[in-house]
């Protein structure tokens, strides 16, 4: 046990230098990008007077490194700094957005997975046949479309023809738990079909390489049925694979939704993130690319982990 | 009719097959590996299916199941067990006698095992599966085998996984499972081939204790003819899918009919002339106080002091974990020893072959257990041999392809063979490569790690003679890693016993071989199964005496 645990510190440890490296590209980027932020916020109102004025109470006449150590400074404390568009404390003003992409993207896991990992065992267990070939054919086409192709058509089938779902996920904090879920089920659904395939895929080609292994035939041997033979005896090896794929699909449907949320024009962070860009919000930019590069680390440390407990060799040593 | 005086009874017919045909598929063609084999199995007999690799004994055993393995498909015949047409039952029939009536004990235990599941709950999933058991009762069971099994600790060692155990315990532990059901045929496919000498015995003293109280029919297959003695009351010799002899196993291991037979159990009587060598004041290898680890702390090597006379055989023997591999390691300079020297001609050599200069390292050359694996496919054989006499020798491509002709020529291959791939050869002929490609740098010494071990035994026998008349033309000095104590006794001047990273005795093969041994010795030699069909008792009984 003790190995594992040092495992994971050594995880975790490794996981905020990296974070560490991140903040820093971020911070980097954000200098290099052209053009000069005060003069965009002021924009008519630009006179060398009021530009230095306003670079000075940003502080933006200080050299970066300085500004780069405040800011991180700040960071560590929960302290984003203020918002350029509205003057609002930015750890508030993500934190409501954070939750609700959060929120998406549990709706979207708890319908994706089961249904991925199910697929992917009854693929193996009938490959080859039609059910495998068209789960396949269709969980592919799902993956090869532009997601806010497959968003548009799931609005025109689901909410305007058939008018089963809201094309508009309007979300608040006082909306009931089941009022919420109802809201956001077509960027759920979208997001769905985008990450289904790759998890599916994954679980079926895990579970049919083990089926050479010397243990199958000899499951085959004992006279195990199969389904047993595909849940009970490969499944559980494949799962360090499936993991991995699991969670790297979770970190997307935190992500990677900018597109999803804005179709929808669902109110989460990566609605918030294309918005602050527009308006050179940069406190705001930096902020929550600190947050999703944040999410991925965590979210792959938690496969990482994860795959080391389903190896029984790692969690019951000799 | 019993043969070995215990409780033993043989009745009716179990098991039938008649011209049984099985056909396996290769480049997109099917092709037959079981030629139309006629078998018959009575209640409580032990059947031996013995040969070498490509005899198709296992296929024929899990064909008894109505199994064939992937890639291949029961083209012909019938196989009839109790009354039940195995090639024309249902997927649903096959699959309630597979485990509960038929069981089959694998050759390697540690990957027939699911990893991931307890041993006892691998054990009782068969009867519960089948509803014949509940799992609280097939525990019980299970835990009353292991102990009928001698395994340590029966009543909790089916909690730990399968990589908690050890191989023989596994082995064991498989058996057990095979038993599970009380079925009226077991398969034992090579169950005790992976197994070091001294482990094997125990397992099969098990395996023969419990088939025998029990009363279950079996299939015995292996390629060791010592070992079918001890456990088959009949032995069918297969060849190439044909079946060469059939014959109750006493009468055949006393008279033999075919050639072929006689061939197998003629194996091992190949001997070297005893030679002793006169201890010179500078012996060609001279290994002094060498220790070795992998990692910092995991000390596999400790304290070895070993003198190699030019021209001579020396066996280094062992089980596996003795370390032996790991002192050629340490000699060749793979793994640079934690302390102590290695002197070649007297000259030291640098620890890691990395510092060695490029004569250093054309002096010890090494053939290894594997051909598969030493062989790069993508290259010819001329491209395999040619390398060291470019790299070591210099040679210009004319120079190069006059030696490899006399190199395949000293190997006993024809000349065209230089233009193959290894995957085109045999395994007896890839190993002949690797010594080709040993000899191309002409050495001083060769490193021989298991080079016959993955060999069956007729080819095995070839490739030793070969090593002895090419050290008999050049003089060039074996260092003969090896488990096997036949290929000992078969090619060694000297031999070393290793035991846990030291040697426990070292001396001249005449002076090992003959009692008084070391207690460790003595262990490993009389494990070694002989063709006596009375051995097995005989030994257990003198070491139970003894205890």
């Amino acid at each position: 046990m003790t190995k594992i645990l040092t495992m994971v510190a050594q995880r975790l440890a490794l996981g905020l230098l990296t974070l560490f490296v991140v903040s820093l590209i971020i911070f980097l980027g954000i200098e290099l990008l052209p053009g000069d932020l005060t003069e965009a916020v002021l924009g008519q109102s630009a006179t060398p007077e009021t530009v230095a004025a306003f670079r000075r109470e940003l502080g933006l006449d200080l050299p970066p490194h300085t500004r780069y150590i405040e800011w991180l400074g700040g960071v560590l404390q929960g302290d984003f700094g203020k918002s350029l568009a509205n003057e609002r404390e930015i750890s508030e003003l993500i934190g409501v957005r954070f939750a609700n992409t959060l929120f998406l993207a549990a709706i979207a896991a708890v319908i994706s997975v089961p249904l991925a990992v199910t697929l992917g065992v009854l693929a193996a267990l009938y490959r080859n046949s039609f059910f495998d070939r068209s789960i396949n054919v269709v969980t592919l086409s799902s993956i090869s479309f532009p997601e806010f192709f497959v968003a548009y058509i799931l609005i025109l089938f689901l909410a305007v023809n058939a008018n089963i779902f809201p094309s508009i996920s309007n979300v608040s904090a006082d909306l009931a738990l089941w009022e919420r879920v109802y809201r956001v089920m077509l960027p759920a659904l979208t997001l769905t079909l985008v990450v289904v395939a790759h998890m599916m895929r994954m679980t079926r080609a895990s579970i049919i390489n083990l089926l050479a292994s010397p243990y199958i035939e000899m499951a085959n041997l004992k006279g195990l049925s199969r389904s047993r033979i595909i849940v009970h005896h490969a499944l559980p090896n494949a799962l360090a694979p499936i993991i991995n794929v699991i969670v790297i699909n979770l970190a997307y449907l935190v992500v990677g939704v900018v597109i999803v949320e804005v179709v929808f024009v669902y109110p989460g962070l990566g609605q918030l993130f294309v918005d602050s860009v527009i308006k050179r919000d940069v406190p705001v930019v930096q902020a929550s690319c600190l947050i999703f590069a944040a999410t991925y680390i965590l979210l792959n440390l938690t496969a990482d982990v994860l795959s080391i407990l389903s190896n029984p060799r790692l969690l019951h040593p000799k | 009719m019993s043969t070995d005086g215990g409780k033993h009874e043989i009745g009716e017919v179990l098991l039938e097959m008649r011209g049984l045909r099985i056909e396996g598929q290769s480049d997109e063609q099917w092709h037959e590996i079981v030629n139309g084999i006629d078998l018959t199995l009575r209640r409580g007999e032990v059947l031996g299916l013995i040969g070498e690799s490509g005899a198709g004994k296992s296929t024929i055993g899990i064909a008894s199941m109505g199994f064939a393995r992937p890639g291949c498909r029961i083209s012909g015949g019938t196989i009839v067990f109790d009354g039940i047409d195995m090639t024309a039952a249902s997927e649903e029939t096959k699959r309630e006698i597979r485990g509960s009536r038929i069981a089959y004990v694998a050759q390697s235990a540690a990957a027939s095992f699911n990893p991931a599941h307890k041993l006892i709950d691998q054990y009782s999933e068969t009867p519960v599966q089948h509803g014949i058991l509940k799992a609280a009762e097939a525990e019980q069971d299970a835990k009353d085998l292991y102990r009928r099994l001698q395994l340590p600790d029966p009543d909790n060692i089916g909690y730990r996984y399968p990589h908690q155990v050890s191989g023989g315990q596994l082995q064991r532990a498989m058996t057990a499972m095979a038993m599970s059901c009380k079925p009226d045929l077991i398969i034992f496919d090579e169950p005790t081939t992976a197994l070091d000498v001294t482990t094997q015995i125990e397992v099969l003293a098990a395996i023969k204790d419990v088939v025998r109280q029990s009363n279950t029919a079996a299939i015995y297959i292996t390629h060791d003819l010592a070992v079918v003695a001890q456990m088959a009351d009949r032995i069918m010799v297969l060849r190439y899918g044909d079946l060469i002899e059939e014959g109750d196993a006493r009468e055949m291991i006393a008279n033999p009919k075919e050639d072929y037979t006689r061939q197998l159990l003629a194996v091992r009587t190949y001997k070297k002339e005893d030679t002793a060598a006169a201890p010179s004041e500078r012996p060609l290898l001279d290994i002094q106080d060498v220790s070795a680890a992998y990692g910092k702390t995991l000390l596999v090597l400790q304290d070895i002091d070993l003198k190699v006379e030019r021209g001579r055989t020396v066996a280094i023997v062992g089980e596996s974990g003795s370390g032996k591999s790991t002192l050629a390691r340490a000699i060749t300079g793979l793994l640079p020893p934690l302390k102590g020297k290695v002197l070649f001609d007297g000259e030291e050599l640098p620890a890691s072959y990395k510092a060695r200069t490029r004569d250093q390292l054309r002096h010890l050359q090494m053939i290894y257990q594997m051909p598969d694996t030493a062989l790069n496919p993508r290259q010819k054989v001329r491209d395999v041999i040619g390398r060291p006499l470019s790299f070591y020798l210099g040679m210009d491509s004319q120079a190069r392809e006059k030696r490899i002709l006399e190199l395949l020529d000293m190997i006993e291959l024809p000349a065209d063979f230089a233009d193959r791939y290894p995957g085109e050869l045999s395994g007896g002929q890839k190993q002949r490569i690797c010594i080709a490609r040993a000899l191309a740098a002409n050495p001083e010494v060769i490193i021989c790690d298991e080079v016959t071990s993955a060999l069956d035994q007729l080819v095995a026998e070839e490739i030793l003679k070969l090593l002895q008349r090419l050290q008999d033309d050049l003089g060039v000095t074996y260092l003969f890693i090896t488990h096997d104590l036949a290929t000992v006794k078969a090619i060694s001047d000297e031999i070393v016993v290793m035991l846990q990273g030291r040697i426990v005795a070292q001396g001249e093969k005449q002076e090992i071989l003959t009692p008084p041994h070391h207690e460790y010795t003595e262990l490993l030699l009389s494990s070694v199964p002989e063709m006596d069909p009375d051995w097995l008792d005989g030994v257990l009984e003198k070491r139970k005496a003894a205890q």
